[in-house]
Parts: C-alpha cells; structure tokens; sequence
C-alpha cells in the first residue's frame, strides 16, 4: 500500500506500510526547472542535513517524526508517520482557550529549538503537526545551526508573517500566546530574540518605520 | 466608464486610457533612460514632468477621446521613488481639477496584479511580481493582497542591473544577460539563499561581481550561472507559496516577467502543481500607465476616492495595506 498523502513545494510524501509500521516517505524528486547540478546539491544538502536535525531536536525536547532510514544517494528519508493534523488546518475550528494553549506549546518548543541551536528554517504553521497531546514539528528541510539572535529574530518572523498572511483574524492573539510559550524555555535570550523578530519585520521593502 | 491613469513610480512615465468593458484605449510609456549609473530620483522626476504634457497629449490623441469624456483620473500613489511619484501626483491632481472629476490614488504593486488578472483572465492567482524594485510572492487573502513572500534585501530587477554594469552589458540589465546567459555552459556555484518564502540577493550580486572582477570565467557562463540561480530561487519561494496557500493559479508579471528563462520556470512549477500559469503580457507586465487606470476604475466603482488633502504621496506603500473591496 502507498498512497502519496502531500505534493510539498520541496518532496513527496509518501505514506506506505513497512513490516506493519505506517511510515512516510519524503522523497526530494528532482525539479526539473533548475539545473541539474543545483538541484542535486540542493536535494542532497537538504536531505543529509534534515535528518541530523530532526535527531538534534529530539535531544532538545522537541517531538519530531522518528527516523528509520535516510538514503542519500536518493534524497529520501523514511520516517515515522504522524498521525494528526497541521496546526495550519484546525486554528479555524478551535475555541480561544484551545488556540491559545496550542501557541504557548509551539512557542515552548520554538523556544527549545533555538535554545539548543537550531534555526528550524521555515516555522510556519504547515509544518507543525497537533496529534493528540503532541505537538510535532516537521519539514527541517531549511534548518541551521546556529545561536545568532539575527536567525532567531528571522526564524520568528516566520511565524509572525505566517499569523499575518493566513491566520489574520487571530494573529495578535496567538502572537501573543506564541511569545509566552517561547519565554518560558528561551529564559533571558528571549527578549532580544523576539525584538530582533520586530526589526527583521520592519526590513521588508515599504514596511512604514514605527 | 472611461479612466486616464499615470504611473510615475520610478524611471517610467506612463500614462493609459481604459474603459470599463476592460478596453486599453491607449498606454503610451516613455522611458527615462540615465546617462550613467542606475536610476537618479530627481533626474528621472525631471525627465517625467518635461514629458508629462507630451505623453499626456498622445495618449488622448492614441485613444481618440475628448478630454470631456474622462471619467476619472487615477494615479500612482506609491510605493517608489518620491520625486517622481509627486511629479505623476501633481500632474494628476492638476488634471482631476481642471476637469472637475473625482482623484483616485493607486497602490502600484496592486496595480500590477490587477492589470495581470485583466489581461490574461486569471481569477484568484498568486502572483510573482518581478522588478527592478519589486520581488514579491503574493496572494488574495481577507480582503487584501497578502505577502507570502518578498525580498528581504534587493529587487531581482535591481541585482541583474547592477551587473549588468558592472560588465559593461546593455541598461536595463535583463534582456543582455538573458542573450548572453544562452550562451553560457558552465554553472559556477554562487550563493542560493532562500529563507522560508523569502529570499536574498545582496550575497548573490556580491558574489557574481567578485567573479566577474577575478575573470576566471567568461560574461556569458556567469551571466548563466547569475540567471539559473537567482531564477531557482524565485521558482522555489513561488513554489512554496504554491504548496501553502494551493491557489488555482499562477501569475507572472513585472518588467522581469519578459524572461522566457523564468516564465519557463513558472510555467512548469504552476503545472506540476495543478495550477493554471498566466504570463502578463510585456506592455501590460512593466510599469504602465493602463494598469494604474484599470485599478481606479476598480477603486472607484467601490466607492472609494482620493480627495486632494489625502492624495500626498507614499514612498512605502506595502500593497498588503490597502483594502481591495471588489476582489470580496
């Protein structure tokens, strides 16, 4: 059985079943718009560099898929699959209380992120998955190490733009609880994290200064 | 319903005449070409205002209209350069005056998108806008053009000039490097840098200029590796909009639009994906002043209109601060 479950923008997911585990795998096919040789430095760095992430974050407290195999020459990793939904898909359908106990979780973990030198890359609410108690973040494709306040501001912009393109309606609000959650684990590095989060908002192009 | 527009936002001038039966009755663009360097705000300002009447004249000669017939005037409010917005601005708010019908001010990043859905019929598109100020991934969302994407430093308009200069090609930069980007091979690595949906070209036009300046490789390999990389990038961002907000279509459009390399990108992401790709048409994808008519008839007819103590320019205008009710 193999069902493809999601086209991302970067792999195919790919649900299937092996020796009775329901697994995934991400698969980085070629992109036949870019040029060979970039396609294949990109899929290659990008699927080497996800997996040792995912176990980083692990080590860090935060739930990630479980790894089972990476194959390199290939681009594909198979992985635990979770059972859940992405937060993107449930903000609509949930009441305040609930929304805002979610945001001060993913925003604990954030905080987990960064405080163990990850830069996850690309935080938005696609790639964090809510199944049953867990919170799973996902999709490290993009991730670095790194402590720089200057990636962890541009880590939680993100967030920030992802709150304000789609999740408008709430996004002060979950904002607001994100930042709470991101304190309690970030300690003393939060605030310049977050402040630096205001100013690489306001670096855009046409972004009104105060 | 007739509309004259003027689009000043940088080194353009233009001015268009259109209906509301979507009719381009003229759209006359006079371009401000620098003697050296890149654009001068003041001087492409004083290229617009000895123009204006000039450009002004042909296009009510080209859409055979009596000034009469005008039923609005629209303009370009920002965002760009404020010399030259207040020079379209105050030619505009002359001209609304003098014929006594109602001012609507435009965001010209809106303008882009609207005159794109005009042209080609998209519906509900998320749009790549490529200039040589602008690189924005964009989409409707909750009554406004929301940004999923953009440039965290240069537009990619702005990078191709610049070096474009550097290696003594043809202004504006696009066009030569794409001839000589045929020509090129080898694909010399150079920074790819693309953070979530958005992206950065400063390492990129540094890098691609150390090269030209150590000459190791030929104009035409780094005019390919400069096209294949900082073209990866735009399709991988539009790509990753694509995936997020699964918008049944793809627009294209600005100056860069005119690139066959990157509307061949486009085109395959937006088909991979189930998605329609649409290619604004060059006359319609640079900075014209049809689009800026069309968008003020929009305006207009939601009941929206720009009286002269608020039509001041906006240099900063981000085109996710402006409400567009006929898109509800």
């Amino acid at each position: 059985m193999e069902k493809i479950i999601a086209k991302g923008a970067e792999a195919d997911l790919i649900l299937s079943d092996w020796n009775g585990l329901k697994i995934l795998m991400k698969i980085r096919k070629p992109k036949t718009y870019r040029h060979p040789d970039l396609d294949k430095y990109l899929r290659r760095t990008r699927t080497n560099h996800e997996a040792y992430i995912i176990h980083k974050a692990k080590e860090a407290g935060v739930p990630t898929p479980l790894l089972y195999r990476v194959d390199n020459e290939n681009s594909i990793i198979i992985m635990e699959y979770v059972d859940g939904l992405k937060v993107r898909d449930i903000i609509d359908n949930m009441d305040m209380g609930a929304r805002r106990e979610l945001f001060i979780k993913i925003g604990r973990h954030a905080g987990q992120l960064h405080r163990s030198g990850i830069i996850h890359g690309d935080l938005t609410t696609s790639n964090i998955i809510s199944a049953g108690d867990r919170v799973v973040f996902i999709d490290f494709g993009l991730s670095e190490i790194s402590d720089e306040v200057e990636k962890r501001g541009v880590d939680l912009n993100l967030m920030n733009r992802m709150l304000t393109s789609t999740h408008y309606a709430y996004r002060d609000e979950l904002l607001e609880a994100f930042s709470e959650g991101y304190k309690e684990t970030m300690g003393s590095y939060a605030d310049e994290a977050l402040q630096r989060m205001d100013e690489v908002s306001k670096r855009g192009r046409y972004i009104e200064k105060n | 319903m007739i509309a004259l527009g003027v689009e000043s936002t940088a080194d353009n001038l233009g001015v268009g005449i259109v209906t509301d039966d979507k009719e381009v009755l003229a759209n006359i663009i006079d371009v401000h070409v620098p003697e050296e360097g890149g654009i001068h705000p003041r001087e492409a300002a004083r290229h617009h205002s000895e123009q204006m009447g000039e450009v002004i004249h042909k296009a009510m000669e080209r859409a055979g209209v009596r000034s009469r017939e005008l039923d609005i005037i629209a303009f370009a409010q920002g965002p760009g350069l404020g010399p030259c917005l207040r020079t379209g601005a105050t030619s505009a708010r002359a001209l609304a005056a003098y014929l006594n019908v109602p001012l609507v001010g435009v965001n010209h990043c809106v303008a882009h998108i609207e005159v794109g859905r005009m042209a080609t019929g998209a519906v509900d598109p998320l749009t790549l806008y490529v200039s040589g100020g602008n690189t924005i991934v964009s989409g409707y969302e909750s009554g406004r053009y929301r940004i999923f994407g953009e440039t965290l430093d240069i537009a990619i308009g702005n990078c191709l000039d610049t070096f474009a200069r550097a290696a003594g090609l043809e202004y504006p930069g696009g066009p030569d490097i794409e001839r000589k980007a045929l020509l090129g091979k080898k694909l010399i690595p150079l920074p790819y840098t693309v953070k979530g949906m958005d992206l950065s070209y400063s390492g990129l036009l540094t890098a691609i200029t150390e090269e030209l300046k150590n000459q190791k490789y030929s104009v035409e390999d780094l005019c390919f590796s400069l096209q294949e990389t900082a073209y990866a990038m735009l399709g991988e961002i539009t790509e990753r909009a694509l995936a997020h907000t699964l918008k049944p279509e793809v627009l294209l459009t600005g100056g860069v639009a005119a690139n066959k390399r990157l509307s061949h990108i486009v085109t395959e992401i937006a088909k991979e994906h189930g998605s329609n790709p649409y290619i604004v048409p060059i006359k319609l994808a640079a900075d014209n002043g049809a689009m800026i008519a069309w968008t003020g008839l929009l305006t207009f007819k939601s009941g929206i209109r720009t009286p002269i103590d608020a039509s001041h320019v906006n240099p900063n205008w981000r085109m996710d601060q402006v409400d567009v009710p006929w898109r509800r």
